[in-house]
């Protein structure tokens, strides 16, 4: 683990670089890493930021340095090939596909020259490993869409997409987690929250987990709609096996 | 207990240090611009560090008290008046039930913080009181104050110990030109030597576009190596995005989490006060420090902080 590189980004925080491309191979040693600087005894961090190839670690300069810190970091990925890291979770999210609540499904399907039913049977075939959260709160940049239902975004953004929406653009998959303009291609919509902000806690997804998205009916949809609104629902999530 | 806003000014919020711990869920930080000038107004007000301010930008509002407090305003001088005879920047003083604080033009600099004694009455959402505008997160119902809005005081002081003495000298001094004090890094290796001359060399203006988001500058363009993009990392205050364009963008409290433009240096934590009082017109210049030099200036600012701060009490 001796490429990485610390770069200052200022002087309260740090980015451990992990590489320069985008890989679940990279992203799993980032995970490592944050974990195992969660489970460390280094004092002075303020907060961390995973991304497609970096670990941003804000630190408090009147308790730690920079020189010690890296110092610390340094020695910790040593070490890192003995930490134990638990599998990641893979959250398992409902989506009512199609129809009014995915408008751009027959869209897509006619692009990829595939039914509709062919479409949410690949989308929902694969674990989608979240690299990092950006954009807007809870938005997850997922990885791993099967290249055969890519599509190109809309010529003209919508003014208007509700939280909960699931969309493609490019080879890109993802949930809006809060109600914002976009042009991504809508296939369904999920009643699970991604975001809510009085939550304990606020946002579901995390980076390093994976996301697999179900099909599900209507009355699904309304039953776990009505157990979100009591805060009552439990997103179901199981580990992840690794492919060996 | 409360605050009537008659006029909100161009763009008034509440704002704390701001939103620790949710930037790896893409929660955005936002927090006051000037955070030095909103810890020296709560310390003249003898609030505890942290604590939420109003944050006025260029024109400040027009508050109506419904009760007696004391307030301090800090940061850049906006022209306020406390029914119509002008109050001293820097210094706590009692204002009387029914009195308005007006601010009437912005002579230097361009955000004015205001403390309340005992706190304003915002509930905290995700641990913070800042409002982030584009999500609507936390603040005054996640938005930036309206005419009308009645703020409520948390636990409001009508008198503080050493009223006369809870005053310091203004901190924020208009000049021709800036020097702002930078860390290089993080992709400082994007750029060619000559770009990074150009940078540390040449002037910038401030251009209109500077928000809580960012801060727009223009002058002579930083030649990269390649290319201006890089796979998405994290931002921190103060980093200094360059885009293909070479013209820099200085990253501010209400930054996206991560972004995908080589970021050449950073503004350092000490230099945050000139920073945080830039407006459109003014000239900067960046001098590039080692990151032990920032350090000591950040500590040596947060000690002398400590000293105002006790200095206060027994006196």
């Amino acid at each position: 683990m001796s490429d990485v590189r610390f770069l200052l980004t200022g002087d309260t925080s740090l980015t451990a670089e992990f590489g320069n491309e985008v890989s679940p191979s990279i992203n799993a040693r980032i995970r490592a890493f944050h974990i195992a600087l969660e489970h460390s005894s280094i004092p002075g961090i303020v907060e961390t930021v995973p991304t497609y190839r970096s670990l941003m670690i804000h630190y408090d300069p009147g308790i730690i340095q920079f020189a010690p810190l890296v110092q610390r970091l340094q020695s910790l990925l040593d070490g890192l090939d003995l930490v134990e890291i638990p599998p990641s979770q893979v959250l398992e999210i409902p989506v009512l596909y199609g129809g009014e609540m995915g408008p751009d499904l027959d869209f897509v399907a006619q692009h990829a020259q595939k039914t509709p039913q062919e479409v949410i049977s690949i989308h929902t075939s694969t674990e989608y490993l979240i690299y990092m959260l950006g954009f807007t709160p809870g938005f997850a940049y997922l990885g791993g869409m099967d290249e055969r239902i890519a599509t190109p975004r809309l010529e003209t953004p919508r003014v208007k997409i509700p939280a909960g929406s699931v969309g493609i653009a490019g080879s890109q998959t993802g949930i809006y987690p809060i109600d914002s303009p976009g042009g991504w291609q809508l296939i369904g919509r999920t009643p699970v929250r991604m975001y809510d902000p009085d939550r304990e806690t606020p946002i579901l997804p995390q980076a390093g987990q994976y996301i697999q998205f179900y099909p599900i009916t209507q009355a699904e949809y309304d039953e776990i709609a009505a157990q979100e609104a009591a805060d009552r629902y439990i997103c179901r999530r199981h580990p992840r096996q690794e492919a060996i | 207990m409360s605050v009537t806003v008659l006029n909100p000014g161009l763009l008034t919020t509440v704002q704390d240090m701001g939103r620790i711990g949710y930037q790896q869920f893409g929660v955005p930080v936002s927090g006051v611009i000037d955070p030095r000038a909103a810890e020296i107004a709560n310390i003249l007000v003898d609030n505890p560090g942290g604590e939420a301010v109003l944050e006025c930008t260029m024109m400040g509002p027009h508050l109506q008290f419904g009760r007696a407090v004391c307030i301090a305003i800090t940061g850049g001088d906006l022209g306020p008046t406390l029914d119509g005879a002008p109050v001293p920047n820097y210094r706590a003083i009692a204002v009387q039930p029914g009195q308005t604080l007006r601010f009437t033009a912005p002579k230097t600099g361009c955000r004015a913080l205001i403390a309340f004694a005992g706190g304003l009455d915002i509930p905290k959402v995700m641990g913070s009181r800042s409002t982030y505008l584009r999500a609507k997160i936390g603040g005054f119902q996640g938005r930036r104050l309206e005419k009308g809005d009645v703020i409520g005081l948390r636990a409001p002081r009508s008198e503080l110990k050493n009223l006369a003495n809870r005053y310091i000298t203004p901190e924020f001094i208009p000049r021709p030109q800036y020097n702002l004090r930078v860390v290089m890094g993080p992709q400082d290796d994007a750029f060619t030597q000559e770009g990074i001359h150009t940078f540390l060399s040449q002037t910038y203006t401030v251009t209109p576009e500077f928000d809580r988001m960012g801060c727009r500058l223009e002058g002579a363009a930083i030649a990269h190596r390649a290319s201006a993009d890089i796979i998405s990392d994290g931002i921190s205050f103060g980093a200094i995005q360059v885009p293909s364009a070479g013209q820099p963008i200085i990253m501010l409290a209400d930054r996206q989490t991560t972004g995908g433009y080589t970021k050449i240096a950073a503004v350092i934590t000490a230099d945050f006060r000139i920073l945080g009082q830039l407006k459109a017109g003014d000239k900067v210049q960046f001098e590039r420090v080692s990151i032990q030099h920032a350090q000591d200036a950040l500590l040596t600012q947060r000690a002398a902080l400590r000293n105002l701060r006790r200095a206060l009490q027994v006196c």
